[in-house]
């Protein structure tokens, strides 16, 4: 497994490379040092000289990734690309064009992320699962019929909805909970609960139907019609076998996100004034802050790749049979 | 088996009685925003949208810095709250100075003298003695030579000690101008303000090489003290007054010293945000502002909330005691005398989305609110006779409406340069003014602004020197006036657009020599769903003549450099006014201000030579029946040309509870903070009226669960219990 893990983490290094690449051409594909000279000195009154300085404060004056004026290794290294890329890889993340400390920025805005992220993902997996393991419990019946037709109905609603629903029912209908708001320590509860109960009721439609068909595909093995002859009790069935074994497919699609909890929600956090990671990448877009923009790519693409390494460790965890070699 | 079934029960009794005991601890109010620490009751509650990018008095230039600047940061000057026509009136200064003209040669003219014959104005400012700034660490000698690590183990500025305070020194204004041409500050003005004031260009280019000289010898960064280096048309004369040159005659230049870009900057404050390790840890200016004005900024989480504390080194200033017809019947007026500010501490809490604003506006978790277009009809409703007046709802909370025109103008611009629409020719003249009557912007405010604007009659918006009321004030080439029922307006019929356009050789929409249609392009940046009514409403304007439209969607990085490289045929675009000085409006048409040729504000590269030499006049100007006979005929040259359509003039519209006293909305002055008071025990007695919270329904919900889980419960026992076959 070690040297499995050698070439992943090798393999790793070089996607993050391309990754930074592509998201360096597509960037200055779009804007120019100009334009984001333009865009943070505002829309009134630039003139070029203010522009020329500003470029030259923050490295803008410089060719993007190959400077023909120099000698030598400087032709690569006095460039745009250099210069904001490399020191990323020392996890130095630079400066805003705000001026304002990027590693500073994401360490403050990750813990109002998790706080949300981290629960909605918990207590939606285990309802999800125990959801699952009921409507295949109850397979064929009414309440199946009846809850499949509900959680397709789920599924049908964009999420905005239910937390425009959740909103207006408990916060302005029934006054039970801040509409919107953030605060630290204990009184965080107030501000998370109504995000949080929207999060997982939102995950509920698509997340239970696919368990409850890995939970059925399961029940219809050999093994566990052995189980049953044997004299085992269905719920027996359900929690020593069919739950064991419906967790390797389940575990694809779930380790992977974890680390991806960090980044946070963009419409959750909009909605809630959860002042959290998740608007930071759309606002830097928006404020051509390449600082920004690629810091928070290369993160996601770090923690990607966390995630599907640990879904790799993971197998061999919960399946003995699975074995990592290189 | 009874004994466990009566511990289920009483378990389950005692954690719905933890619930409740819970969730009432939390007070009467359960949906309260606001985070439980203990804040003082003076206090205001109001929101911001956009995260502020600077809040350095030198770098700032938007409104929504300006919410938090203009309480903080004091320039020499402020505008009067509630005088209209708005009015420069002292801040720090102990009087407006009235300039001292000189000639070439240095000798001073008199001050009605002709702007050909002044080559410099000279202001001599007097600020107040005893002005102190709030307190800041920066006034600690100790804490402006920290070693790097010193400074790495500070979080907050509150880290570096209480601080101290100084008062305020002439020679702080001073500085600050410098600042303005320092390389690594970047000022959006500095470009500008060389135009006008003495030596700023070439003290520019000394930092510069002062700069470099003193990077090359300390290091990047190296703290540059400005106080080494004189700048010609700037000094101090004594302790409490400065002077400032400005090359030839810019009455316009009082109104710059009104911002926060002429505001005091300690050098002490340079020197201890220089130094190295602070940036890395966001101490900057733009971070943590020093002022002298009646607040000052304790919190600054951008994302989050801003909290803005009073600055209890303020020395006081006294509420007007006069205003404008009606504001003293409005109560306006009340506190007269009274020294201000009246709030203790003002909390801006970050709200990116309406619904969740509006809602809290509502619960009477914001003092004050806009009203945006989702909520204009909760809100606002038409009565018989076209006033405006709230909803029902609306009233029944005590909520009070306030509205004012703003000074600002959205019009959309011809390019001078485009062959077909642009150019002084009779025939392009035609045609533009055939589209202005057909886009009939009366009906672009009634259906994409609730109504909210008038619409434009040139380029000056109301409030603004040289507007004319009454029929004068009619675009007399869009609009015919009547005299009928006190005198309206109303736009010319299309008979006439189409007239126009065959005129200019376009008879129903077509090229007269070649017999294609007329295609014209509107460059715009907005192209999604949600802009796809506007769009198509201006395809519908011009095929009122048989004038097909096409749109050109663009991201704003390529929609502004079409405009500045004269790319373009046709855009919309606004302004908001920097000073009410009709010179702010009518630089948007002057030639030598072309987009396409010198990179300046005129978009529409408009040039007229006559429009060219009243405009050059006019600047200089002091207000007055003069100055009216050279704007009234500039505007009609513009009416003639038609370098724009004149689109609107928006009307802002405010919302303020019943425990909100003194609010009027005013266009210029951005430090009405200070003039705001809250009854903060009404408030807490309206938030508990309203917010009383409703638990019967959620009690329900978890019993139907609780039922639905039991009836499962029992289905699954007895299907255990059930045999395959019966016997």
């Amino acid at each position: 497994m070690t040297a499995y893990l050698i070439r992943r983490l090798a393999y790793a290094i070089l996607i993050l490379i391309g990754v930074n690449l592509i998201t360096f051409w597509l960037f200055f594909k779009v804007n120019t040092p100009d334009d984001i000279a333009r865009l943070q000195l505002g829309a009134k009154r630039v003139t070029p000289d203010a522009i020329a300085k500003w470029k030259a404060e923050r490295g803008y004056d410089k060719p993007l990734v190959y400077n023909a004026a120099a000698q030598g290794m400087a032709r690569f290294t006095d460039t745009i690309y250099f210069e904001k890329s490399v020191a990323m890889f020392m996890l130095d993340f630079g400066r805003a064009d705000d001026g304002r400390d990027i590693w500073y920025e994401i360490r403050s805005r990750a813990g109002p992320s998790l706080a949300v992220q981290v629960p909605v993902f918990v207590v939606g997996l285990g309802l999800n699962i125990s959801l699952a393991l009921l409507l295949a419990l109850f397979r064929a019946t009414r309440f199946d019929f009846a809850t499949q037709v509900f959680l397709v109905a789920m599924m049908s609603i964009s999420s905005l909805f239910f937390i425009i629903a959740g909103q207006y029912v408990f916060s302005k209908l029934w006054h039970l909970v801040p509409i919107s708001g953030y605060g630290g320590g204990p009184d965080a509860i107030r501000f998370l609960a109504l995000p949080v109960a929207i999060g997982v009721f939102a995950s509920l439609g698509g997340a239970t139907r696919l368990y409850r068909t890995i939970f059925i595909e399961e029940m219809g093995r050999d093994y566990v019609r052995t189980a049953r002859a044997k004299g085992m009790s269905e719920l027996a069935v359900l929690f020593r076998h069919v739950l064991k074994n419906g967790m390797i497919p389940i575990l694809t699609g779930v380790v992977v996100v974890i680390p991806g909890l960090f980044i946070g929600s963009l419409v959750t956090e909009s909605f809630f004034g959860i002042p959290g990671l998740g608007s930071y990448t759309i606002e830097a877009i928006q404020a051509q802050d390449f600082g920004v923009v690629r810091s928070m790519v290369f993160i996601g693409s770090v923690l990607y790749i966390i995630g599907l390494i640990a879904t790799d460790i993971s197998y061999t965890l919960v399946d003995p049979r699975v074995r990592l070699e290189s | 088996m009874v004994a466990a079934a009566v511990l289920r029960v009483r378990t389950r009794r005692a954690a719905l009685a933890a619930a409740v005991l819970a969730l009432a601890a939390c007070g009467e109010v359960w949906n309260d925003p606001y985070p439980a620490a203990g804040a003082p009751d003076n206090t205001l509650y109001s929101s911001f949208s956009q995260r502020p990018k600077h809040l350095d008095p030198a770098k700032s230039y938007t409104e929504d810095e300006a919410e938090f600047n203009a309480q903080i940061y004091e320039p020499p000057f402020q505008y009067h709250y509630f005088r209209r026509p708005y009015e420069l009136v002292t801040a720090t200064a102990t009087a407006i100075p009235r300039p001292r003209y000189l000639d070439a040669a240095g000798r001073e003219l008199p001050s009605d003298a002709a702007a050909d014959a002044i080559a410099t104005s000279i202001y001599d400012i007097r600020i107040r003695p005893g002005i102190r700034y709030q307190p800041h660490p920066a006034f600690v000698e100790a804490n402006r030579a920290l070693p790097r690590e010193a400074i790495a183990r500070h979080h907050r500025l509150a880290d570096f000690g209480p601080g101290a305070t100084r008062a305020l020194v002439a020679a702080d204004y001073v500085y600050q101008i410098k600042r303005l041409a320092h390389p690594r500050v970047n000022s959006p003005i500095f470009g500008h303000m060389t135009d006008y004031i003495a030596g700023l260009k070439e003290y520019g280019e000394t930092l510069k090489g002062a700069q470099k000289a003193l990077e090359a010898e300390r290091g990047r960064g190296a703290w540059l003290d400005l106080r080494r280096h004189d700048i010609a048309g700037v000094s101090v004369l004594d302790e409490h007054t400065f002077r400032v040159t400005v090359k030839g005659k810019y009455p316009q230049f009082l109104f710059w010293m009104a911002m926060p870009f002429f505001a005091p900057i300690p050098w002490e404050v340079d020197q201890f945000y220089a130094q190295p390790g602070m940036a890395e840890k966001n101490f900057s200016l733009d971070w943590y502002p020093v002022g002298t004005g009646p607040y000052m900024l304790v919190e600054n989480d951008p994302n989050a909330r801003m909290v803005l504390l009073r600055n209890p080194n303020f020395r006081g200033e006294p509420y007007p005691a006069d205003g404008e017809p009606g504001d003293r019947e409005a109560g306006l007026l009340a506190d007269a005398g009274r020294t201000m500010p009246f709030i203790d501490r003002v909390v801006f809490t970050r709200e990116k989305e309406t619904i969740p604003y509006w809602n809290k506006f509502l619960q009477g978790y914001y003092d004050r609110s806009g009203i945006a277009s989702d909520n204009f009809d909760q809100a606002v409703r038409t009565g018989s006779d076209g006033e405006t007046q709230l909803t029902a709802e609306m009233e029944a909370r005590g909520i009070r409406l306030s509205t004012s025109l703003s000074t600002s103008s959205y019009y959309l611009a011809f390019n001078w340069l485009d062959p077909v629409v642009g150019g002084p020719g009779e025939r392009a003249k035609k045609l533009r003014r055939a589209l202005s009557i057909v886009v009939d912007f009366d009906e672009f405010i009634s259906i994409f602004l609730n109504g909210r604007a008038i619409p434009g009659q040139g380029p000056l918006p109301p409030g603004i020197f040289g507007f004319r009321d009454g029929p004068a004030s009619v675009n007399p080439m869009v609009y015919d006036w009547s005299a009928d029922g006190g005198g309206r307006a109303s736009r010319k019929a299309v008979t006439e657009a189409r007239r126009l356009l065959a005129e200019a050789g376009y008879p129903d929409g077509r090229d007269a020599r070649t017999g294609a249609p007329l295609v014209l392009a509107l460059d715009t940046t907005d192209r999604g769903p949600g802009d796809k009514a506007r769009l198509d409403w201006y395809r519908k304007q011009f095929a009122k003549i048989n004038v097909q439209l096409e749109i050109r969607g663009t991201d704003w990085n390529r929609f502004q450099e079409k405009i500045r490289k004269g790319n373009t045929q046709m855009f919309f675009l606004g302004w908001n006014a920097d000073y009410p000085d009709p010179e702010n409006f009518l630089f948007l048409l002057y030639g030598p201000n072309s987009a396409a040729k010198s990179d300046g504000e005129n978009k529409a590269n408009y040039a007229n030579p006559e429009y060219d030499a009243l405009f050059e006049r006019m600047k200089n100007l002091d207000n007055g029946p003069e100055r009216q006979a050279v704007i009234d005929r500039m505007v009609a040259i513009l009416r003639e040309d038609a370098p724009w359509m004149w689109g609107f003039h928006p009307k802002s519209y405010g919302l303020a509870h019943s425990w909100v006293a003194n609010g009027k909305p005013n266009q210029m002055a951005r430090n009405g903070l200070k003039y705001q008071r809250v009854d903060h025990v009404l408030r807490a007695q309206k938030r508990a009226e309203w917010n009383r919270p409703v638990v019967w329904p959620f009690a329900l919900l978890v019993a139907a669960l609780g039922l639905l889980g039991w009836l499962g419960l029992r289905y699954w026992r007895r299907s255990e219990a059930a045999v395959a076959v019966q016997a």
